[in-house]
């Protein structure tokens, strides 16, 4: 615990004050109250993003970079802003190590195919797990398919926990990337990050951390963790769609050719010769998302205003009374069981399939994730289809939890 | 907009006792169908005397939408040529979908699922197979008309 909390008086965590933060959640579905149990797949946004993102297209509006009038400084000092809260946010080295991306997607394929396309070859390997969202899957297959490189998959067990032994006898000189998710999104299983990438380390191999599901719960800091790369996206942090972040190591990053051409990345352009920008407008190609950068700035400040100790606090206590009431619920079986876990669960109940189950849970105004979750590996080692997964964030209270059981009661109703 | 108008007696029933279940070995054209989103698979057989449809069977792991869907199907479509199939087909594609599409006789037990109008993210589950059907009858070489 760092001083400023341990001096600080502890106040409760006031979850109604909180709500009365996101307009959204007094909104109601089908006549009932909303219970937004689907934070994991995209949070609400609180007012103070809202405001921020409408105050900016009110007032602060241009193109950035480019402009020598005054409005167009306004929103490229808005915009460097947002990279330099999101370098603190991080405690990254440098700005110029924070990559203004569309989300986690698209800085995975960055690494793909700037850092992973330029130097791999036949006998080269990238180590993932078996938790990955497809975003962190794919677009390394594609990079192997382009440069004959080996994708390895390291094991999970039956409680959803990476098999560290196995992932260790994976490594060898050969793996020059390890690349995994710091929180499973499928599972809420948090992987044991120190042990992972001291061990890549030791193997030589670089490390992508998907954050995407690490950032609203704990504090992620890429100096502690010791990796190459770290991406997440804003609209998992309470902050808008379109924007996210690549984080890289400087020294990794510089040596990295682009990935997209045009605009913004470049220093001078002729027919013989073109020059790349500095970091790290290199790999910003075109105009960006600029209030998408201003929307995730105030989300950042808002979440570290909440004090994100407090949030996953919070969280942590509801997931414990969750766990409690859907394992008291017969026939109902939860999906990842690991030991830490972020404040997701994954859940099938007998009898009933998990698409008609969100469904129902719909109709009692529950919003709950039915699917694959973009993790089908993790359904495949599981034997289901599909689950359903109620995840938790800051607003989230009790009355959402006792919203879901009642329906899920009701789910049994309908289907005998 | 009522939950009981999406889960009809007919369509719990045909979920929990699906009719024509299984698989047809050998047989005549046979198609899978997938619906990502939820992650259902069915796998269609038929057997096939010139343009009829003598026996079918279905077989996957569905919701109860998409389970009593083909549950249905199976019913209808045993015994018809494939023209009469591919006029049924469109009759249900539009009653699934139009909100004031008068459906015709022809119709039949097959009304059942018109309840997924109110649920739209529920309409490719009762959909899933007539298209893997369209599939499979297409793949058999036997005359699918497109129209
Ligand atoms: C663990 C994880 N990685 C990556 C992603 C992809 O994020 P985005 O769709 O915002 O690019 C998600 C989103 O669901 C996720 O949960």
């Amino acid at each position: 615990m760092n001083a400023a909390a341990r001096s600080a008086p502890l106040q409760r965590y006031d979850v109604a004050r909180i709500r009365a933060d996101f307009p959204v959640l007094s909104t109601t579905v089908r006549g009932k109250r909303l219970a937004f149990l689907d934070t994991a797949a995209s949070a609400q946004r609180p007012l103070a993003v809202i405001e921020a993102v409408d105050r900016y297209e009110r007032s602060s509006h241009a193109n950035v970079h480019r402009g020598v009038y005054q409005l167009s400084q306004k929103a490229t000092d808005a915009f460097e802003g947002a990279r330099t809260r999101v370098q603190r946010f991080l405690n990254a080295a440098s700005e110029r190590e924070c990559i203004f991306t569309r989300g986690t997607t698209e800085a995975i394929n960055l690494v793909a195919q700037s850092w992973a396309r330029s130097r791999l070859g036949p006998g080269d390997e990238i180590l993932i797990t078996w938790m990955e969202h497809h975003a962190n899957i794919v677009p390394w297959q594609m990079v192997c398919q382009q440069t004959g490189a080996t994708l390895k998959v390291a094991p999970i067990d039956r409680n959803g926990e990476l098999r560290l032994d196995a992932f260790e006898a994976l490594l060898s000189p050969r793996t020059r990337l390890v690349a995994f998710t710091l929180v499973s999104n499928a599972l809420g299983t948090v992987l044991p990050a120190a042990r992972i990438i001291a061990a890549a380390r030791r193997a030589g191999a670089l490390v992508l951390v998907d954050a995407a599901q690490a950032v609203p719960h704990q504090k992620v800091d890429v100096q502690a963790l010791d990796c190459d790369f770290l991406a997440f996206s804003a609209h998992k942090l309470y902050g808008p769609t379109g924007i996210g972040v690549l984080w890289g190591r400087e020294a990794v990053l510089r040596d990295m050719p682009p990935w997209q051409g045009g605009g913004d990345m470049i220093l001078t352009v002729s027919f013989e010769c073109t020059t790349y920008n500095t970091l790290p407008y290199k790999f910003e190609a075109g105009t960006p998302n600029i209030s998408g950068a201003i929307g995730l700035a105030a989300a950042i400040d808002y979440l570290e205003g909440l004090g994100i100790e407090r949030v996953h606090a919070h969280e942590q206590a509801l997931l414990r009374q969750a766990t409690a009431a859907l394992t008291a619920i017969p026939g109902l079986t939860i999906v990842g069981q690991a030991a830490h876990k972020a404040a997701v669960i994954s859940f099938t109940l007998d009898g009933v399939h998990p698409h008609d189950l969100g469904t129902i849970l719909d109709a009692e105004g529950v919003a709950v994730r039915a699917g694959h979750h973009c993790a089908m590996p993790v359904m495949e080692f599981f034997d289901v289809a599909a689950t359903v997964r109620a995840s938790f964030g800051c607003y989230s209270d009790e009355a959402d939890l006792a919203q879901l059981v009642a329906a899920l009661g009701h789910a049994r109703e309908v289907f005998g | 907009m009522d939950l009981k108008d999406l889960y009809r007696d007919v369509i719990l029933d045909h979920n929990k006792r699906p009719r024509n279940f299984g698989a047809l070995e050998p047989a005549d054209a046979r198609a899978e169908g997938h619906n990502p989103l939820c992650g259902d698979r069915l796998t269609l057989t038929l057997r096939l005397d010139g343009n009829r449809v003598t026996d079918i069977r279905f077989e996957g792991k569905g919701c109860a939408i998409s389970t009593a869907s083909a549950s249905l199907m199976t019913e209808a479509v045993l015994g018809k040529d494939i023209d009469s199939i591919d006029g049924l087909r469109a009759i249900v594609q539009r009653a699934l979908t139009e909100h004031d599409y008068a459906a015709p006789p022809e119709l039949g037990k097959l009304a059942a699922l018109t309840g997924v109008r109110e649920f739209p993210a529920r309409v490719k589950c009762a959909t899933l197979c007539w298209h893997t059907l369209a599939a499979a009858l297409e793949r058999s070489g036997a005359n699918v008309s497109t129209e």
